[in-house]
């Protein structure tokens, strides 16, 4: 598995660019599934169909990054974020172009604590205007540029959040061998913006279930705000989060199973931040709804931490789903 | 059951945003007025009224009531290796109202317990010129260990203020949840007036869920009745010092009616029409933005919803000490059940015309 | 003139019927049907000869006001922006109020009765009021209502040798642009929807989409220019006299970048001078089209605006021009093309 999810989250896929990552995704699953298509937002929908209950799993394919607002007359490129970016990560930090162009952040001078986005710049080693009118446009998107790096039982890279959450859903298909539900696997789009991808998704599917797969924080770094989700301790079940209280009989399902299967897991309370489970329980006249979160360090950095047990952990919980009865839906 | 009971048993009930079924529970059994009630899938509870007469007319109007059972709530974060409980709010909530206060941890069993106050004595006099901030606050409930907790309580449980209804001089009182189990309240008051009038329409009188999170029983219950009318029915700040009269509507005189982008103006006038017409007072209710209630939700349902919203003035609201005048509950039912009973197929099929 | 009429006439999030009216009158020998909904939108639809695509073109009627919230006792007026105003536009400013267009207008302190540091914190919305000249509460409710919208009264005029100058450019301009479209005569349907209360979250957008299921929309707007002194260059967001603005991304919606490329295609095909919005601020009604059901395509086409949501805006006459021509070459492009 370490090398599908290195293949993911060292691809290009800011919001509202997913193409380059649903076309590898499509790679992986097709001959898995019965179906699969792209939809008006960018949504890769992978169906394998049945005909129980309709569930739709759903990990977002867009990472979040910066688009280009302006281009001076030296050559430097001015930006704002797309989706949300701590901005203290940006510092010293690169970024890459769909054409492969790198650039290098850089600030004006001042004090950290008055440091807005509109202070930043990225440097693309032009010289002059016209020389970096050659290499990018106003408009054109940019993604962290770091390398995945294995630690073993850990794994670092930008784009965990939710390339990791693709790479499990991946994985359960390629694992999956019956289910006698009609299950609908989304790579959404434009999730960090505002869950718009799984919203239309869901729409158009109508599931009787809906399970997001995305990251959440920890708290088990020195001094952490407080967070009572660590690494390794399982599959994180979230309970509320801001964009979702989950379905208690979603929630109560997942620990049935967890325990049944004596899968690892932890029970989530993610103050602030949303999945795409918010906008999948407010389809139409409404969908039982939860997550499955995989625990990671440094959300939104370009070094996101997750642990191998988790991911695995998370694996085997879907697949429980896929095998239950699912009566109460 | 009088209007004063039903608002203790409904304002002493528990049901925090996403748990509502205590609530829906006791609505189940205590609204014989409906001729059909069925819960859906996010569990907004819907009470369905048909026209009386029973017409064999193909479209009767759909009117929707919309009334949220949720109340702001705390949820346990982290279970601390001393027993010590953490918590962050579900819904807004202001810090400050929660030191001191008693509480009701709901885990495998209901647990008392109490927010923690350092004492004086121990403060650095700094330390009292500032809010304490909920990170800060803790629930104790007596237990010396998380190992003691570990069959009572989960990451995730939910707990509420512990607080019986007051009864204040005439006819106010003072309870958690009123906001808002006093829409709750003028629902059933009005299903009660309707079981003697005639009415055109099928009323749906929703007990909603999750409005406190963002109005999302409101938005997919509408989705799914599709009403021709849907008024919401909320509580709106009463007077009260430190806030400029403008801004607030006073207890006693009836339901405040709303006005504004989310209102439709003919529902707005026949509202007001009404309330002239049987001597019903009440207060205009002026807001620049459409947010704050389920009428948010309903009026952009679809291809769109003709929305109204009344308010029940209602003191210290999102604390649990909210304070309303009873009888303006049973003065917003009359006013509902008035304009209920008063509607005809011509003004409902108005309501597109502009 | 058409931008005249617009943009003087007033209407405020939910309160848009004079320039629905106006709008029907302007528009009803141009299309083949004219309906409402149930919050005041008012939908065309251009039938076409051909099935599809079925193209929505949207642009908003509200303008941003100021709502009466209570009549004090001394006859003046308590009121709150509708929509989002900078405070500090209003102060010393003419409107008029209500159906009636009763006259009334912002007052504040005089310099005289001044201390020196007030001058220099601008006045919160309490601290100001309307005076309508009523001298107490009975007389002010006798010319004016709590809920009636204040507008601003500025007249429509040309400013320089091309530009002009009025309240309500956004998104008066894109409800002539709309109307001058749909002067034309195109094969696929067509539904030109003058969307409600989009000052206040894009509330009209969403509803009409619902109803009306397009293929593909495009959103007509007034946008912000802030190539003015006192704005770094990184900041302007768009320029006035530059051409119309493709948005690529604002905070309700990422337009499909499939139709953004075939615009800016089209506009160096045919010569038409083209901006992107070089800001992700502010939100339109595309956003809301966008996640209508199943998802739509959308883009966005914005006429650069100077001080827009103040009562004195300016814009150019060629930018629109070439906004309008930009829109219809695209039409025409649909047409031969079937599709984007």
């Amino acid at each position: 598995m370490k090398n599908l999810i290195k293949d993911l989250v060292e691809s290009y896929g800011p919001t509202g660019f997913e193409t380059e990552v649903t076309n590898k995704i499509r790679t992986y699953i097709a001959d898995k599934v019965d179906e699969c298509y792209v939809d008006a937002l960018g949504n890769l929908i992978a169906r394998k169909k049945g005909s129980g209950k309709k569930v739709m799993f759903s990990a977002h394919a867009d990472e979040i990054g910066v688009i280009v607002t302006y281009i001076d007359d030296d050559g430097f490129l001015r930006f704002s974020n797309v989706g949300g970016l701590n901005l203290l990560t940006l510092l010293g930090g690169r970024v890459r172009f769909a054409n492969g162009v790198i650039g290098v952040i850089g600030k004006e001078k001042g004090e950290l604590k008055d440091l807005t986005l509109d202070k930043l710049f990225i440097d693309i080693g032009a010289a002059t205007k016209d020389e970096a009118q050659k290499k990018v446009s106003i408009g054109d998107f940019a993604v962290f540029h770091r390398e995945f790096a294995d630690l073993g039982q850990r794994l670092v890279a930008k784009s965990m959040d939710d390339r990791i959450g693709c790479a499990v859903l991946v994985e359960a298909i390629r694992r999956l061998d019956h289910s006698d539900h009609d299950l609908y696997f989304v790579f959404s789009a434009q999730e960090e913006v505002g869950l718009r991808g799984a919203r239309t998704a869901a729409y158009s599917i109508d599931p009787d279930l809906g399970i997001a797969i995305d990251v959440t924080r920890t708290g088990d770094t020195p001094e952490a705000p407080r967070m009572d989700v660590s690494l390794g301790k399982g599959a994180a079940i979230k309970v509320k989060d801001s964009s979702v209280i989950a379905h208690p009989k979603v929630k109560n399902l997942m620990v049935r199973l967890a325990e049944a299967d004596q899968i690892k897991y932890q029970l989530e309370v993610l103050e602030a931040g949303g999945t795409d489970a918010g906008a999948i329980h407010l389809t139409k006249s409404g969908v039982p709804s939860g997550t499955i979160s995989i625990p990671c360090r440094y959300v939104h950095s370009p070094s996101e931490m997750v642990d191998l047990d988790d991911v695995e952990n998370c694996v085997k919980l879907i697949l429980a789903i896929c095998r239950d009865s699912l009566d109460e839906f | 059951m009088d209007v004063k009971e039903i608002l203790a048993n409904l304002s002493e009930g528990t049901g925090v945003s996403g748990y509502e079924h205590g609530i829906a529970d006791y609505l189940e059994q205590n609204c014989p007025w409906a001729d059909e009630i069925r819960r859906d899938k996010l569990g907004n509870l819907i009470m369905v009224k048909r026209a009386r007469p029973a017409a064999e007319q193909p479209s009767r109007p759909k009117v929707m009531l919309a009334a949220h059972m949720d109340e702001i709530g705390l949820i346990v974060t982290k279970i601390e290796d001393e027993g010590f409980l953490r918590f962050s709010a579900v819904g807004g909530i202001d810090q400050r109202v929660l030191l001191a206060q008693e509480v009701i941890v709901h885990g495998k069993a209901e647990l008392p317990g109490v927010i923690g106050a350092k004492p004086p004595h121990v403060q650095a006099p700094a330390e009292r010129n500032e809010a304490v901030p909920m990170e800060d606050l803790y629930i104790d409930v007596g237990y010396d260990s998380k190992e003691q907790l570990a069959d009572l309580v989960n990451v995730g449980d939910l707990a509420t203020i512990n607080r019986k209804v007051v009864r204040l001089a005439g006819s106010l009182m003072a309870g958690k949840a009123m906001d808002d189990r006093a829409g709750v309240a003028v629902m059933l008051e009005c299903l009660k007036a309707l079981a003697n009038m005639n009415h055109i329409a099928d009323v749906y009188a929703v007990a909603t869920v999750q409005e406190e999170v963002g109005v999302r029983g409101a938005t997919t219950s509408t989705f799914g009745i599709v009403p021709d009318i849907g008024i919401a029915l909320d509580v709106g700040h009463g007077d009260m010092p430190s806030v400029p009269e403008h801004l607030t509507i006073s207890l006693g005189n009836g339901p405040g009616i709303a006005l504004g982008p989310h209102v439709h103006p003919n529902l707005h006038k026949r509202l007001v029409q009404i309330a002239k017409d049987w001597n019903i007072s009440y207060t205009l209710e002026p807001a620049t933005r459409p947010g704050g209630t389920d009428a948010f939700a309903i009026q952009i349902t679809q291809a769109g919803i003709p929305t109204a919203l009344l308010s029940i003035p209602l003191r210290y609201m999102h604390t649990p000490v909210e304070t309303l005048n009873y009888e303006d509950v049973r003065k917003t039912a009359r006013l509902l059940a008035q304009f209920i009973s008063e509607l005809d197929q011509e003004f409902v099929e108005g309501l597109k015309c502009f | 003139m058409l931008l005249k009429r617009l943009t003087e006439a007033c209407g405020g999030p939910g309160q848009e019927d004079e320039v629905r009216n106006l709008i029907r009158g302007e528009v009803k020998d141009l299309v083949d049907q004219v309906t409402t909904d149930a919050l005041g939108n008012l939908i065309t639809v251009k039938n076409g000869t051909k099935a599809g695509p079925k193209v929505m073109i949207a642009a908003h009627m509200d303008e941003v006001a100021l709502m009466i919230m209570s009549i004090e006792k001394s006859g003046l007026l308590k009121f709150n922006p509708i929509g989002g105003i900078d405070p500090r536009v209003l102060v010393a400013k003419t409107v008029v109020v209500g159906k009636n267009r009763v006259p009334g207008v912002i007052g504040s302190k005089p310099i005289h009765l001044q201390r020196p540091e007030e001058r220099k914190k601008p006045l919160a919305i309490e601290e100001l009021y309307i005076d309508i000249g009523a001298s107490k509460k009975d007389e002010a409710e006798r010319m004016v209502n709590i809920g009636d919208l204040a507008y601003f009264t500025t007249e429509f005029a040309a400013i320089g040798p091309d530009k002009f100058k009025g309240k309500a450019l956004d998104d008066r301009v894109g409800c002539a642009m709309l109307i001058d479209i749909l002067k034309d005569t195109y094969q696929f349907p067509l539904y030109g929807a003058f969307t409600v209360q989009e000052e206040v979250g894009l509330r009209g957008a969403g509803t009409a989409a619902y109803q009306v299921q397009p293929d593909l929309a495009l959103v007509l707007e007034g946008t912000t220019a802030s190539d003015v002194p006192e704005t770094p260059k990184h900041q302007h967001a768009t320029s006035v006299g530059k051409g119309p603005c493709l948005t690529v991304m604002d905070s309700s919606v990422i337009p499909d970048p499939r139709l953004v490329a075939k615009l800016m295609q089209l506009a160096q095909q045919h010569n038409i001078p083209v901006q992107y919005r070089r800001s992700t601020s502010g939100g339109t009604d595309a956003g809301k089209i966008q996640q209508s059901r199943a998802g739509v395509p959308v883009a966005v086409i914005a006429l650069p605006c100077r001080y827009i949501h103040s009562p004195a805006a300016i814009a150019s006459q060629t930018d629109y021009d070439h906004a309008v021509k930009l829109v219809k070459v695209f039409l025409r492009s649909l047409e031969e093309e079937g599709g984007f």
